[in-house]
């Protein structure tokens, strides 16, 4: 490939996309490339009721929306690819494909964005998808009339256990400290919730059935107690991790794994900014990432010039 | 009535499946919903339809009751995972998965039995 593109954004969420909106529309040859879904956490969340200006919308669409806005302006996107190496260390930057394909720039965006957590515990690959959910909405019906686990302290955890009461009989919440770091209303709403029990300072430590999951075990921390616990299904919401494994040493990570740029979104490296959940900062939320991708475009663009 | 929003051909009865699967060696049927756990195996298969052209791409909306085709699938017994996803080969299950698919996964099955 012998084109340099002005930009190109590694990943496609809402920090991509609105990073690739805005360059594309400075004319500026952009090219977004991705590893996972288009969206990114946008399509995880059902309904958006926060992002001003639109009433209410599903993460779905407003995440397709955004890649048409953005292609309109002539960005170029490649998703479900995997990029093997990254070259920043010189003016002209190189991303490298799997299947040999080789990318040039003249400067990066780094917007790889977050994962759900997994417990990485006994049994949780064996039974994902037959017993162990990351989606209340997607599968909650799966559970009407049985008994869950919901394990997590935060607004994800509590909002969802609420909603996974519409199908279960009960629902317990595991967490492992003795309080919760949800926003006061969804605490409120599950304490409230006649269905939901809740096991504080404990951790799932195996997930066991034959077919399907059938039990858990949980240690009670102070104690060390380790008890089983009879469960139709799990439901984890343990929060998100950065996805910057693959560009680790490249540029400056926090001890958490989260890229650390200056508030124009750059990194330590000259051409590279980063933008999305995989920076450091303490809100993670579509309109914060919108915000993160609008900085780092106008950065690209300003780079660009001088 | 199509249900889903994607580029993938969307199947709308059983009649269709079957005779999808009767007609063709290789068939891959996704059914699900539009949320999070289905969408990336939607877009995956979109970007495979254009490579791997031996094989048959299709979705069906999960919650119709012409997908009770595969819902009630013997092979799908104790799935709780959206989505439930289909490899057929010469009109038979090759393989039936619960939950979400990467591209990496889904290519290692059509690489194991298309």
């Amino acid at each position: 490939m012998d084109e340099i593109f002005d930009t190109i954004i590694i990943g496609a969420g809402a920090a991509g996309l609105t990073a690739g909106i805005y360059t594309s529309r400075a004319k500026l040859s952009t090219l977004i490339l991705n590893e996972g879904a288009i969206g990114g956490q946008m399509v995880f969340t059902e309904e958006i009721a926060n992002y001003p200006g639109v009433a209410t919308t599903k993460g779905y669409i407003l995440a397709n929306t955004m890649k048409v806005q953005a292609k309109s302006f002539g960005c170029k996107i490649k998703s479900n690819i995997k990029i093997t190496k990254y070259s920043f260390n010189e003016k002209v930057k190189v991303v490298e494909l799997e299947d040999g394909r080789i990318f040039k720039s003249k400067s990066v965006v780094l917007t790889p964005g977050g994962r759900p957590r997994s417990l990485n515990i006994e049994g949780e690959e064996q039974f994902k998808g037959k017993g162990i959910s990351y989606c209340a909405t997607c599968d909650g019906d799966f559970f009407t009339g049985k008994e869950v686990v919901v394990v997590g302290g935060g607004n994800s955890a509590l909002e969802e256990a609420v909603a996974l009461t519409t199908y279960a009989t009960k629902v317990t919440i595991v967490h492992q400290f003795d309080h919760f770091q949800a926003f006061e209303h969804a605490i409120q709403e599950a304490q409230k919730n006649p269905k939901i029990e809740f096991i504080m300072e404990s951790e799932l430590r195996g997930f066991y059935g034959t077919d399907q999951l059938e039990k858990v075990s949980i240690e009670h921390l102070p104690t060390g107690k380790t008890v089983e616990f009879k469960t139709d299904g799990t439901f984890i919401f343990v929060g998100y991790q950065p996805n910057t494994e693959s560009i680790k040493g490249l540029v400056e990570l926090n001890e958490r794994n989260e890229i650390i740029v200056d508030g124009d979104k750059k990194t330590n490296i000259d051409g590279v900014f980063a933008a999305g959940d995989c920076i450091v900062k303490k809100y993670r939320q579509v309109t914060t990432a919108v915000a993160d991708g609008t900085i780092a475009a106008l950065s690209v663009s300003e780079y660009l010039r001088n | 009535m199509k249900m889903l929003q994607t580029v993938v051909h969307e199947i709308e009865t059983a009649a269709e499946l079957e005779k999808m699967i009767a007609e063709n060696e290789n068939v891959m049927v996704c059914a699900g919903r539009m949320g999070p756990m289905c969408i990336p195996v939607y877009d995956a298969m979109e970007e495979l339809e254009e490579e791997r052209t031996n094989i048959k791409f299709a979705s069906m909306a999960f919650d119709t009751p012409e997908a009770g085709i595969i819902r009630n699938a013997p092979e799908c017994r104790g799935f709780m995972g959206l989505p439930f996803t289909m490899f057929y080969k010469n009109g038979k299950v090759a393989q039936a998965t619960t939950s979400i698919l990467n591209m990496q996964q889904i290519t290692s099955i059509l690489d194991t039995h298309f």
